[in-house]
């Protein structure tokens, strides 16, 4: 009997948050699922999704765009941020601040330096455009694909590395049969962590460009801003990325099924 | 073989400076330049102190301070607040059925894994459907704020609490102790460094923010550190005094940064 009162009241510790979040986390994303089906006189209408699926407004184009600057920007992050997981794990193993100090600038606010790299092209005359965009994704986000890599690359068991020498295999083959596989849920992470904040970031692309490049995120905000007051379509909008934030995760979770006993979860 | 395996890593340390080198020049050249007193990456004024001396400037420095204040006011709180409400939560969700507890903490990840911005007007819609009940400022960012830090300082905690022997609750109830100080003299004891690191995680990610605050500050003036500088430095360029901001900016965080993680790493090396 006493068991049982005191389950029931370390349970009741969750209620208040489990409120909170259906408050602040689940209603205003209905909200916004609301939104998406009202015109200005809030009637309902399929006019928003009409409005941006037949590209009326240009939504439809930046958002391929954002898809290919993304695409890029997480292609380059993990050509260079692979090696250097990959270097990190097996040299330096032990030395955490070595690797602490790739994973630092991600705790200096983004503006910051976001705005030091546009101060550096300009003395430089270093045209703003395409370039320097990706120059900044890529400086942004490498510590957020090169943080997950080396977390699932220095957990590898040595084991099997040096089971693979024993059998023979040369040191490509060790790598492309062995670490890569074992590795695949680091790179989808790193590969997620990367492309969903480039493709939906709004400032980057306009300080870095000088407003000329236009991404998801800053559409997004446009819509929404009190001028354009554009509210249904950015609804639409914010959909469509929830949509890729969901596809993304669960592909994260269906790779990652194999240390799910791990994990925090 | 030996040689090989020495050339080898010198390539390795050679690629990794570089990727370093990349990550830190931008920073470096601010703080350097910090002391030229222009904004024009040359010493050609001479080395000075002008920048910083700007900062002392009530002209310059009024909407710096004020912006300070605000984030230094938002920061404590969001982290205060998230972190007491997260670590009940952890050890509530940890008690639910197997059904619950997992609906909870997926829709716990929500914030974590969903995009900033549909986050950020998610919550600016929210709250002007509701503006009756959160008035516009101080209110509805501390909310939004508690709302993305709490699920960090939960994962933070919940690992803890994972690995803690149940019997140790129960022992303390054999001996005597009621729920409420079992809970106070056992298991927060136990789970205290995954509340810290929960408390360190939310004031930082509190701090960095962006996105969430600029669309939730509404027009009651406020401002943080990241919506001034938005607003102030992308106008104009970047002026002398922002390069001495920054330069603080960037020593006093690396400094913290590296201390805590240190102290952090020597401390699971002793364990």
């Amino acid at each position: 009997m006493k068991k049982h009162r005191f389950r029931f009241s370390r349970k009741a510790f969750a209620y208040p948050y489990m409120i909170f979040l259906l408050l602040f986390v689940v209603v205003p994303l209905v909200i916004i699922l609301i939104n998406a089906f009202l015109d200005d006189a809030n009637k309902f209408t399929f006019a928003n999704f009409a409005e941006f699926f037949s590209d009326a407004g240009g939504g439809l184009t930046v958002l391929g765009n954002s898809l290919i600057i993304g695409l890029v920007t997480t292609v380059i992050c993990l050509v260079i941020g692979y090696p250097c997981a990959y270097l990190l794990a097996k040299y330096h193993a032990s030395s955490k601040v070595l690797v602490l100090l790739f994973i630092l600038p991600m705790w200096v606010n983004f503006l910051i330096r976001t705005l030091s790299t546009k101060a550096i092209f300009m003395a430089l005359d270093v045209k703003l455009g395409m370039g320097t965009v990706l120059f900044g994704m890529v400086y942004n986000y490498l510590p957020y694909m090169i943080l997950p890599l080396h977390t699932t690359l220095v957990s590898i068991d040595h084991s099997y590395i040096e089971a693979a020498e024993d059998l023979g295999a040369d040191r490509m083959t060790v790598f492309l049969r062995t670490v890569l596989p074992l590795s695949t849920s680091g790179i989808v992470s790193g590969v997620t962590m990367t492309f969903i904040p480039a493709i939906s970031t709004f400032a980057i692309s306009e300080i870095l460009s000088s407003s000329k490049i236009f991404l998801f995120g800053d559409a997004i905000n446009m819509h929404f801003s009190k001028t354009t007051n554009s509210f249904g379509v950015g609804s639409v909008m914010s959909l469509v990325m929830l949509v890729l934030v969901i596809v993304a995760n669960v592909i994260v979770n269906l790779t990652s099924k194999d240390d799910e006993g791990v994990s925090a979860l | 073989m030996k040689r090989k395996g020495l050339i080898g890593r010198i390539c390795a340390d050679g690629y990794l400076g570089l990727v370093l080198a990349l990550l830190y020049l931008p920073i470096l050249l601010i703080i350097i330049f910090s002391f030229s007193g222009t904004s024009r990456f040359s010493f050609s004024d001479g080395v000075t102190l002008d920048s910083y001396r700007q900062l002392f400037d009530p002209e310059l420095n009024a909407g710096l301070l004020s912006a300070l204040k605000y984030t230094a006011i938002l920061a404590v709180s969001a982290s205060v607040i998230s972190t007491i409400l997260g670590a009940f939560s952890t050890i509530g969700i940890y008690a639910l059925g197997r059904r619950m507890k997992k609906i909870t903490l997926t829709v716990n990840q929500l914030p974590m894994i969903n995009s900033e911005v549909v986050m950020a007007v998610s919550l600016m819609v929210f709250f002007a459907a509701f503006s009756f009940i959160f008035p516009q400022g101080m209110t509805r960012l501390i909310i939004s704020h508690v709302a993305f830090c709490t699920p960090y300082v939960i994962l933070s905690i919940l690992p803890r609490l994972q690995r803690m022997d149940p019997n140790m609750y129960e022992a303390a109830l054999d001996l005597g102790a009621n729920p409420f100080s079992a809970m106070i003299k056992v298991v927060f004891p136990y789970i205290m460094p995954g509340i810290v690191s929960g408390f360190a995680m939310a004031f930082t990610l509190s701090l960095d923010d962006f996105i969430i605050t600029q669309f939730n500050k509404g027009d009651t003036g406020i401002e943080t550190l990241s919506t001034y500088i938005y607003e102030d430095a992308r106008v104009k360029s970047l002026e002398p005094f922002w390069f001495a901001v920054f330069s603080i900016f960037f020593v006093v965080m690396f400094t913290l940064l590296l201390l805590m993680n240190i102290r952090k790493t020597s401390k699971e090396v002793h364990q």
